[in-house]
Protein backbone atom coordinates (compact mmCIF):
# COMPACT_ATOMS: atom_id res chain seq x y z
CA UNK A 1 0.00 0.00 0.00
CA UNK A 2 1.39 3.42 -0.94
CA UNK A 3 1.36 6.47 1.28
CA UNK A 4 -1.10 8.09 -1.11
CA UNK A 5 -3.56 5.31 -0.44
CA UNK A 6 -3.25 5.68 3.28
CA UNK A 7 -3.94 9.37 2.95
CA UNK A 8 -7.08 8.62 0.93
CA UNK A 9 -8.33 6.29 3.63
CA UNK A 10 -7.90 8.95 6.28
CA UNK A 11 -9.80 11.38 4.16
CA UNK A 12 -12.70 8.93 3.78
CA UNK A 13 -12.84 8.41 7.53
CA UNK A 14 -13.23 12.14 8.08
CA UNK A 15 -15.96 12.18 5.50
CA UNK A 16 -17.81 9.42 7.36
CA UNK A 17 -17.61 11.29 10.62
CA UNK A 18 -19.34 14.25 9.02
CA UNK A 19 -22.37 12.11 8.16
CA UNK A 20 -22.94 9.64 10.98
CA UNK A 21 -26.64 9.25 10.09
CA UNK A 22 -25.72 7.88 6.65
CA UNK A 23 -24.19 4.68 8.09
CA UNK A 24 -25.84 1.63 6.58
CA UNK A 25 -24.65 -1.95 6.80
CA UNK A 26 -21.14 -1.88 5.40
CA UNK A 27 -18.15 -4.13 5.39
CA UNK A 28 -15.38 -3.03 7.75
CA UNK A 29 -12.37 -1.64 5.95
CA UNK A 30 -9.15 -3.65 5.80
CA UNK A 31 -7.41 -3.19 9.14
CA UNK A 32 -4.76 -0.49 9.07
CA UNK A 33 -1.35 -1.76 10.18
CA UNK A 34 -0.73 -1.16 13.86
CA UNK A 35 1.83 -3.75 14.88
CA UNK A 36 5.56 -3.67 14.50
CA UNK A 37 5.74 -6.72 12.23
CA UNK A 38 3.16 -5.21 9.90
CA UNK A 39 5.18 -2.02 9.49
CA UNK A 40 8.28 -4.15 9.03
CA UNK A 41 6.61 -6.08 6.18
CA UNK A 42 5.49 -2.86 4.45
CA UNK A 43 8.90 -1.25 4.85
CA UNK A 44 10.67 -4.34 3.51
CA UNK A 45 8.31 -4.71 0.56
CA UNK A 46 8.52 -1.04 -0.39
CA UNK A 47 12.30 -1.08 -0.15
CA UNK A 48 12.54 -4.17 -2.35
CA UNK A 49 10.26 -2.52 -4.92
CA UNK A 50 12.15 0.81 -4.80
CA UNK A 51 15.47 -0.95 -5.28
CA UNK A 52 14.06 -2.84 -8.28
CA UNK A 53 14.58 -6.28 -6.74
CA UNK A 54 10.90 -7.15 -7.09
CA UNK A 55 7.97 -5.32 -8.67
CA UNK A 56 4.56 -4.56 -7.20
CA UNK A 57 3.10 -6.60 -10.07
CA UNK A 58 5.10 -9.64 -8.97
CA UNK A 59 3.75 -9.31 -5.44
CA UNK A 60 0.19 -9.17 -6.77
CA UNK A 61 0.84 -12.13 -9.08
CA UNK A 62 2.17 -14.17 -6.18
CA UNK A 63 -0.88 -13.38 -4.05
CA UNK A 64 -3.13 -14.43 -6.94
CA UNK A 65 -1.15 -17.60 -7.47
CA UNK A 66 -1.53 -18.58 -3.81
CA UNK A 67 -5.22 -17.70 -3.80
CA UNK A 68 -5.56 -20.19 -6.68
CA UNK A 69 -4.24 -23.08 -4.59
CA UNK A 70 -7.26 -24.66 -2.98
CA UNK A 71 -8.11 -27.87 -1.07
CA UNK A 72 -10.00 -29.15 -4.12
CA UNK A 73 -6.60 -30.02 -5.60
CA UNK A 74 -5.86 -32.32 -2.68
CA UNK A 75 -9.36 -33.78 -2.96
CA UNK A 76 -8.67 -34.79 -6.58
CA UNK A 77 -5.53 -36.60 -5.45
CA UNK A 78 -7.37 -38.51 -2.72
CA UNK A 79 -10.34 -39.39 -4.94
CA UNK A 80 -8.04 -40.76 -7.61
CA UNK A 81 -6.23 -42.86 -5.01
CA UNK A 82 -9.58 -44.28 -3.88
CA UNK A 83 -10.44 -45.36 -7.41
CA UNK A 84 -7.00 -46.31 -8.79
CA UNK A 85 -5.12 -48.85 -6.61
CA UNK A 86 -1.90 -48.53 -8.63
CA UNK A 87 -1.89 -44.76 -8.21
CA UNK A 88 -2.62 -45.15 -4.50
CA UNK A 89 0.38 -47.46 -4.12
CA UNK A 90 2.64 -44.98 -5.92
CA UNK A 91 1.29 -42.07 -3.87
CA UNK A 92 1.86 -43.83 -0.55
CA UNK A 93 5.36 -44.91 -1.61
CA UNK A 94 6.40 -41.45 -2.82
CA UNK A 95 4.02 -38.56 -2.22
CA UNK A 96 5.97 -36.07 -4.35
CA UNK A 97 6.00 -38.38 -7.38
CA UNK A 98 2.31 -39.16 -6.88
CA UNK A 99 1.09 -35.55 -6.86
CA UNK A 100 3.46 -34.69 -9.71
CA UNK A 101 1.43 -37.06 -11.87
CA UNK A 102 -1.45 -34.65 -11.26
CA UNK A 103 0.51 -31.50 -11.98
CA UNK A 104 1.36 -30.51 -8.41
CA UNK A 105 4.66 -30.35 -6.58
CA UNK A 106 6.29 -29.36 -3.31
CA UNK A 107 9.71 -27.98 -4.19
CA UNK A 108 12.36 -28.85 -1.61
CA UNK A 109 9.99 -30.71 0.71
CA UNK A 110 9.15 -34.38 1.15
CA UNK A 111 5.42 -35.17 0.91
CA UNK A 112 4.26 -38.08 3.05
CA UNK A 113 0.72 -39.34 2.45
CA UNK A 114 -0.80 -40.94 5.54
CA UNK A 115 -3.53 -43.50 4.96
CA UNK A 116 -6.31 -43.67 7.52
CA UNK A 117 -7.59 -47.21 8.16
CA UNK A 118 -10.13 -48.81 10.50
CA UNK A 119 -7.22 -49.12 12.96
CA UNK A 120 -5.30 -45.82 12.58
CA UNK A 121 -6.55 -42.24 12.25
CA UNK A 122 -3.84 -39.71 11.40
CA UNK A 123 -4.08 -36.06 12.43
CA UNK A 124 -1.63 -33.31 11.51
CA UNK A 125 -0.34 -30.43 13.59
CA UNK A 126 2.72 -28.19 13.52
CA UNK A 127 3.55 -27.28 17.10
CA UNK A 128 6.52 -25.10 16.12
CA UNK A 129 4.81 -22.90 13.50
CA UNK A 130 2.39 -23.62 10.66
CA UNK A 131 3.95 -26.27 8.37
CA UNK A 132 1.23 -27.34 5.95
CA UNK A 133 1.12 -28.82 2.42
CA UNK A 134 0.28 -25.41 0.96
CA UNK A 135 0.80 -26.26 -2.68
CA UNK A 136 -1.72 -29.12 -2.32
CA UNK A 137 -4.28 -27.67 0.12
CA UNK A 138 -3.73 -23.92 -0.20
CA UNK A 139 -3.04 -21.64 2.74
CA UNK A 140 -3.81 -23.18 6.14
CA UNK A 141 -6.97 -22.21 8.04
CA UNK A 142 -6.41 -19.72 10.85
CA UNK A 143 -7.22 -22.30 13.52
CA UNK A 144 -4.41 -24.52 12.25
CA UNK A 145 -1.96 -21.72 13.11
CA UNK A 146 -3.59 -20.91 16.47
CA UNK A 147 -1.73 -21.54 19.69
CA UNK A 148 -4.75 -23.46 21.01
CA UNK A 149 -4.77 -26.02 18.18
CA UNK A 150 -0.99 -26.39 18.22
CA UNK A 151 -0.65 -26.94 21.95
CA UNK A 152 -3.78 -28.98 22.54
CA UNK A 153 -3.62 -31.42 19.62
CA UNK A 154 -0.49 -33.16 20.87
CA UNK A 155 -1.85 -33.48 24.41
CA UNK A 156 -5.60 -33.88 24.08
CA UNK A 157 -6.22 -35.04 20.52
CA UNK A 158 -9.52 -36.71 21.40
CA UNK A 159 -10.88 -33.48 22.88
CA UNK A 160 -9.84 -31.51 19.79
CA UNK A 161 -11.36 -34.12 17.49
CA UNK A 162 -14.62 -34.01 19.46
CA UNK A 163 -14.79 -30.24 18.95
CA UNK A 164 -14.57 -30.89 15.21
CA UNK A 165 -17.45 -33.37 15.59
CA UNK A 166 -15.18 -36.37 15.15
CA UNK A 167 -15.71 -39.17 17.67
CA UNK A 168 -13.60 -42.31 17.22
CA UNK A 169 -13.74 -45.51 19.27
CA UNK A 170 -10.85 -46.33 21.59
CA UNK A 171 -10.01 -49.26 19.32
CA UNK A 172 -8.77 -46.74 16.74
CA UNK A 173 -5.25 -45.43 17.29
CA UNK A 174 -5.24 -41.66 16.89
CA UNK A 175 -1.80 -40.90 15.57
CA UNK A 176 -0.86 -37.24 15.92
CA UNK A 177 1.85 -36.26 13.46
CA UNK A 178 3.78 -33.17 14.52
CA UNK A 179 5.20 -31.59 11.36
CA UNK A 180 8.45 -30.04 12.48
CA UNK A 181 10.95 -30.25 9.70
CA UNK A 182 11.36 -31.15 6.03
CA UNK A 183 8.21 -33.25 5.56
CA UNK A 184 4.70 -32.17 4.72
CA UNK A 185 1.74 -34.45 5.31
CA UNK A 186 -1.49 -35.18 3.50
CA UNK A 187 -4.02 -37.41 5.25
CA UNK A 188 -5.87 -39.88 3.04
CA UNK A 189 -9.23 -40.30 4.76
CA UNK A 190 -11.12 -43.59 4.48
CA UNK A 191 -13.42 -43.86 1.50
CA UNK A 192 -17.00 -43.48 2.74
CA UNK A 193 -19.22 -46.56 2.68
CA UNK A 194 -22.00 -46.57 0.12
CA UNK A 195 -19.91 -45.04 -2.66
CA UNK A 196 -19.26 -48.17 -4.74
CA UNK A 197 -19.12 -47.37 -8.41
CA UNK A 198 -18.72 -43.62 -7.87
CA UNK A 199 -16.36 -41.79 -10.22
CA UNK A 200 -13.30 -39.96 -8.95
CA UNK A 201 -15.03 -36.64 -9.75
CA UNK A 202 -18.04 -37.58 -7.62
CA UNK A 203 -15.87 -38.86 -4.78
CA UNK A 204 -13.72 -35.71 -4.72
CA UNK A 205 -16.73 -33.74 -3.47
CA UNK A 206 -16.71 -35.83 -0.27
CA UNK A 207 -13.06 -35.04 0.51
CA UNK A 208 -12.97 -31.93 2.69
CA UNK A 209 -9.96 -29.89 3.68
CA UNK A 210 -10.39 -30.97 7.31
CA UNK A 211 -10.48 -34.64 6.32
CA UNK A 212 -7.06 -34.18 4.70
CA UNK A 213 -5.71 -32.53 7.88
CA UNK A 214 -7.26 -35.33 9.92
CA UNK A 215 -9.55 -33.30 12.15
CA UNK A 216 -12.53 -34.88 10.38
CA UNK A 217 -13.48 -37.89 8.30
CA UNK A 218 -14.70 -37.65 4.70
CA UNK A 219 -18.33 -36.68 4.09
CA UNK A 220 -20.95 -39.40 3.75
CA UNK A 221 -22.61 -40.16 0.36
CA UNK A 222 -25.26 -37.53 1.07
CA UNK A 223 -22.50 -34.94 1.35
CA UNK A 224 -23.03 -34.46 5.09
CA UNK A 225 -20.62 -34.90 7.97
CA UNK A 226 -20.48 -38.60 8.79
CA UNK B 1 25.46 -43.78 7.18
CA UNK B 2 22.33 -43.70 9.29
CA UNK B 3 23.03 -44.24 12.96
CA UNK B 4 19.70 -45.71 14.05
CA UNK B 5 17.72 -48.72 12.85
CA UNK B 6 14.00 -48.92 12.30
CA UNK B 7 12.42 -50.27 15.48
CA UNK B 8 15.31 -49.11 17.65
CA UNK B 9 14.52 -47.56 21.04
CA UNK B 10 15.84 -43.99 21.23
CA UNK B 11 15.82 -41.06 23.60
CA UNK B 12 15.56 -37.43 22.57
CA UNK B 13 18.46 -35.49 24.01
CA UNK B 14 17.42 -33.59 27.11
CA UNK B 15 19.28 -30.47 26.05
CA UNK B 16 18.01 -26.92 26.01
CA UNK B 17 20.75 -24.95 24.32
CA UNK B 18 20.29 -21.19 24.42
CA UNK B 19 23.87 -20.38 23.46
CA UNK B 20 25.62 -19.53 21.26
CA UNK B 21 23.05 -17.20 19.76
CA UNK B 22 21.36 -17.35 17.39
CA UNK B 23 19.84 -20.77 18.06
CA UNK B 24 17.30 -22.41 15.76
CA UNK B 25 15.93 -25.78 16.86
CA UNK B 26 13.29 -28.00 15.26
CA UNK B 27 13.02 -30.45 18.14
CA UNK B 28 9.93 -29.45 20.13
CA UNK B 29 10.57 -28.74 23.80
CA UNK B 30 7.90 -31.19 25.01
CA UNK B 31 9.85 -34.09 23.48
CA UNK B 32 13.24 -33.40 25.05
CA UNK B 33 14.31 -36.31 27.24
CA UNK B 34 11.41 -38.51 26.07
CA UNK B 35 11.74 -42.13 24.99
CA UNK B 36 10.46 -43.32 21.62
CA UNK B 37 11.01 -45.79 18.80
CA UNK B 38 12.41 -45.12 15.33
CA UNK B 39 9.57 -45.82 12.93
CA UNK B 40 10.90 -44.67 9.57
CA UNK B 41 13.96 -43.14 7.98
CA UNK B 42 13.04 -40.08 5.94
CA UNK B 43 16.34 -39.42 4.21
CA UNK B 44 19.18 -36.91 4.38
CA UNK B 45 18.45 -33.22 4.71
CA UNK B 46 20.37 -30.04 5.28
CA UNK B 47 20.39 -29.28 8.97
CA UNK B 48 17.94 -26.41 9.56
CA UNK B 49 19.94 -25.44 12.65
CA UNK B 50 22.72 -24.50 10.23
CA UNK B 51 20.60 -23.14 7.38
CA UNK B 52 18.77 -20.76 9.70
CA UNK B 53 21.99 -18.97 10.57
CA UNK B 54 23.53 -18.96 7.10
CA UNK B 55 25.77 -22.02 7.33
CA UNK B 56 25.04 -23.63 3.98
CA UNK B 57 28.08 -25.88 3.52
CA UNK B 58 27.66 -28.26 6.45
CA UNK B 59 26.98 -31.98 5.83
CA UNK B 60 23.43 -33.29 5.53
CA UNK B 61 21.96 -35.15 8.48
CA UNK B 62 19.52 -38.07 8.64
CA UNK B 63 15.94 -37.27 9.56
CA UNK B 64 13.87 -39.90 11.38
CA UNK B 65 10.27 -40.50 12.22
CA UNK B 66 10.16 -41.24 15.93
CA UNK B 67 7.03 -42.59 17.56
CA UNK B 68 6.05 -41.92 21.18
CA UNK B 69 3.22 -43.25 23.30
CA UNK B 70 0.97 -40.55 24.72
CA UNK B 71 1.59 -41.91 28.23
CA UNK B 72 5.35 -41.38 27.76
CA UNK B 73 4.69 -37.73 26.93
CA UNK B 74 1.88 -36.83 29.31
CA UNK B 75 1.72 -39.55 32.02
CA UNK B 76 -2.05 -39.70 31.80
CA UNK B 77 -2.49 -35.91 32.01
CA UNK B 78 -4.23 -35.51 28.67
CA UNK B 79 -7.29 -36.51 26.67
CA UNK B 80 -6.23 -39.48 24.56
CA UNK B 81 -7.10 -43.11 23.99
CA UNK B 82 -5.08 -46.09 25.24
CA UNK B 83 -3.45 -46.77 21.87
CA UNK B 84 -3.00 -43.16 20.70
CA UNK B 85 0.48 -42.10 19.69
CA UNK B 86 2.54 -39.21 18.39
CA UNK B 87 4.95 -39.26 15.49
CA UNK B 88 7.46 -36.51 14.84
CA UNK B 89 10.43 -35.81 12.60
CA UNK B 90 13.68 -35.58 14.56
CA UNK B 91 17.19 -35.03 13.22
CA UNK B 92 19.87 -37.53 14.07
CA UNK B 93 21.90 -35.19 16.29
CA UNK B 94 18.97 -34.96 18.71
CA UNK B 95 18.72 -38.73 19.25
CA UNK B 96 20.69 -41.16 21.35
CA UNK B 97 20.34 -44.95 21.66
CA UNK B 98 18.09 -45.93 24.54
CA UNK B 99 19.79 -49.15 25.59
CA UNK B 100 17.91 -49.33 28.89
CA UNK B 101 14.49 -49.47 27.23
CA UNK B 102 14.14 -53.26 27.62
CA UNK B 103 15.13 -53.38 31.27
CA UNK B 104 12.87 -50.41 32.02
CA UNK B 105 9.90 -52.21 30.47
CA UNK B 106 10.70 -55.35 32.46
CA UNK B 107 10.86 -53.42 35.73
Amino acid sequence: MTHDHEHDHEHEHHHDHDHPHDHGPFQPDIKEPTEEWEFLEIAMRELLIQKGIITAREVEDMIEEWDGKVPENGARVIARAWTDPDFKARLLADGNAGVQEMGMDLPGLKLVVLENTPKVHNMIVCTLCSCYPRTILGLPPLWYKSRAYRTRTVREPRAVLAEFGTELPDSVEVRVVDSTADCRYLVMPMRPEGTDGWSAEELARLVTRDSMIGTAVALNPEGARG
Amino acid sequence: MAAFEIGQAVKVRAEHPLQPQPVHIRTPWYLRGKHGVVERRLGEFHNPEDLAVGRYDTPEVTLYWVRFTMDELWSGEGTYGPSDSLVVEIYEQWLEADDDAKSRRAA
